[in-house]
């Protein structure tokens, strides 16, 4: 649910539970694109590396 | 046929004696499919769940496996929060056996609704006023996180790690595992605490109410303490059962003296918790409502003061002892007997606050409602266990879950 859907209320109940819900997704998320994006690149700068040198 | 993908020196059985077991495992599995697909297509008449039991052996195995699954978050915790080293022997397992548990109650919970495909709803059109609505959000984000903290294990394979983005994937997952295990850790500490809680607001219902805390009545704190003190024990019984089965020894006796000992004073800790809690419900809180002790332990066929004789004498004040002290944790024979009754202790504890709560009678023209599961929920209580097998023989079989093996079982 986001504060956009009809259900949506403005009180803490909600902001606790939700917030909490997508505070732990957002980690979770960044967390994983942080290493995904950090392996392309590895792997992208090494295969770069290995050509050079072939 | 498979020996590329096997881990680098360590022995497996033949690919037929693989096979042949996975075939017995898949066949169990299948019975359990079949009786969920029963679920799903003809509804919840198939179970023999009634007005009296809207919670029934599902719930009671989606607890008990969340907490045997605790293991996980608690060994998480230890190895990447406070830094206990000797543990990333037995973390990846703990890991998969958390992942195992955790899919396995989200699958119950699948067949439970009764419409899967209104599963979403629960997040979509939350209740905010709801524990089980904590439970369902901290339940679905800390089985993101157990997937996060077994994927690098996957990506170890042999196969697999020869792929550049996956080796280094893996990599880099590990050098951040600690954010994921102490986000693990919170979410862990809520779920397991509201489904404790659950029970414990019931004010209807004398048998399972507290007092608490704010908002958290006392059920809510003995689940979570439970669940860290139980979980590593299945951990450790999952791995000696492994070390039976394999016939190889997996894991040096000091990590599993360590976390045995760990997980001995945490069920101290708890038991003592647990009786105090006890003793106050029967002395103060149940008479306040009109009930005396007795009155939830007898006039019925099953539910006698045994069970909770077996939940804290047997399942709780024994196994700690044997595993608090250093005779007790050094003998393998007592530790394991301390593993098996740890179990035993934890499963009864979540079967009497989700079953013995729906049967204690509640007003005066009550009587006790007894419940027996229709085959078709035990055939899809089992497929979660067949599942489980299934998973570990492939992890164990393809993946270095043991780091240690190699040393302990050195390949000539």
């Amino acid at each position: 649910m986001f504060p956009f859907n009809f259900e949506w209320i403005w009180d803490m109940p909600h902001m606790v539970f939700m917030g909490g819900l997508w505070y732990a997704l957002s980690i979770l998320g960044i967390g994983m694109t942080y290493c995904i994006i950090k392996a392309a690149v590895n792997a992208g700068k090494k295969d770069a590396g290995g050509h050079g040198h072939s | 046929m498979d020996s590329a993908f096997i881990p680098n020196g360590v022995r497996r059985c033949a690919p037929g004696k693989f096979i042949a077991a996975l075939t017995v495992a898949g066949a169990v599995l299948l019975w359990g499919v079949y009786a969920m697909f029963l679920c799903w297509f003809k509804g919840l008449n198939q179970t023999n769940m009634n007005n009296n039991y809207g919670f029934a052996l599902w719930i009671w195995a989606d607890l008990a496996v969340i907490a045997l699954g605790g293991g996980a978050f608690f060994t998480g915790f230890l190895r990447y929060i406070i830094g206990k080293d000797e543990l990333k022997n037995i973390v990846n397992y703990a890991v998969l056996i958390g992942f195992i548990c955790y899919s396995s109650a989200l699958l119950i919970l699948a067949i439970d609704i009764g419409q899967p495909l209104r599963g979403w709803f629960i997040f979509w059109h939350a209740n905010v006023h709801s524990m089980l609505t904590e439970v369902a959000f901290c339940l679905s984000c800390y089985f993101g996180v157990l997937t996060i903290e077994y994927i690098p294990l996957i990506l170890e394979n042999r196969g697999i790690d020869r792929v550049p983005f996956f080796h280094h994937l893996g990599h880099n997952m590990h050098d951040i595992m600690a954010v994921f295990a102490a986000t693990g850790a919170f979410l862990s500490f809520f779920h397991q605490g509201s489904l404790g809680g659950v029970a414990g607001v019931l004010f209807g219902r004398p048998f399972s109410f507290r007092e608490g805390l704010f908002i958290w009545p006392w059920t809510f704190f003995l689940f979570t303490w439970s669940a860290a003190a139980y979980g590593p024990c299945f951990t450790l019984l999952i791995t000696k059962l492994t070390e039976a089965v394999t016939g190889k020894k997996l894991v040096k006796d000091n990590v599993v003296e360590l976390l045995a000992k760990i997980s001995g004073w945490m069920m101290a800790t708890y038991i003592i918790a647990k009786i105090v809690d006890t003793l106050y419900w029967a002395n103060v809180t149940a008479p306040s409502k009109g009930f005396t002790l007795m009155d939830f332990y007898s006039h019925n066929a099953f539910y006698g003061i045994w069970i909770l004789v077996l939940e804290i004498v047997v399942g709780g004040i024994v196994p700690a002892a044997i595993l608090i002290t250093d005779k007790g944790r050094k003998s393998p024979a007592a530790r394991t007997t301390a593993f098996i009754l740890a179990v035993i202790g934890v499963c009864v504890n979540r079967w009497v606050m989700v079953l013995q709560v729906m049967a204690a009678p509640v007003m005066t023209f009550d009587t006790w409602a007894l419940y027996y599961p229709s085959w078709q929920e035990v055939a899809t209580t089992i497929l979660p266990v067949a599942y489980g097998v299934i998973l570990i023989m492939i992890s164990y079989r393809y993946l270095p879950v043991f780091p240690q093996e190699t040393e302990l079982n050195p390949v000539d």
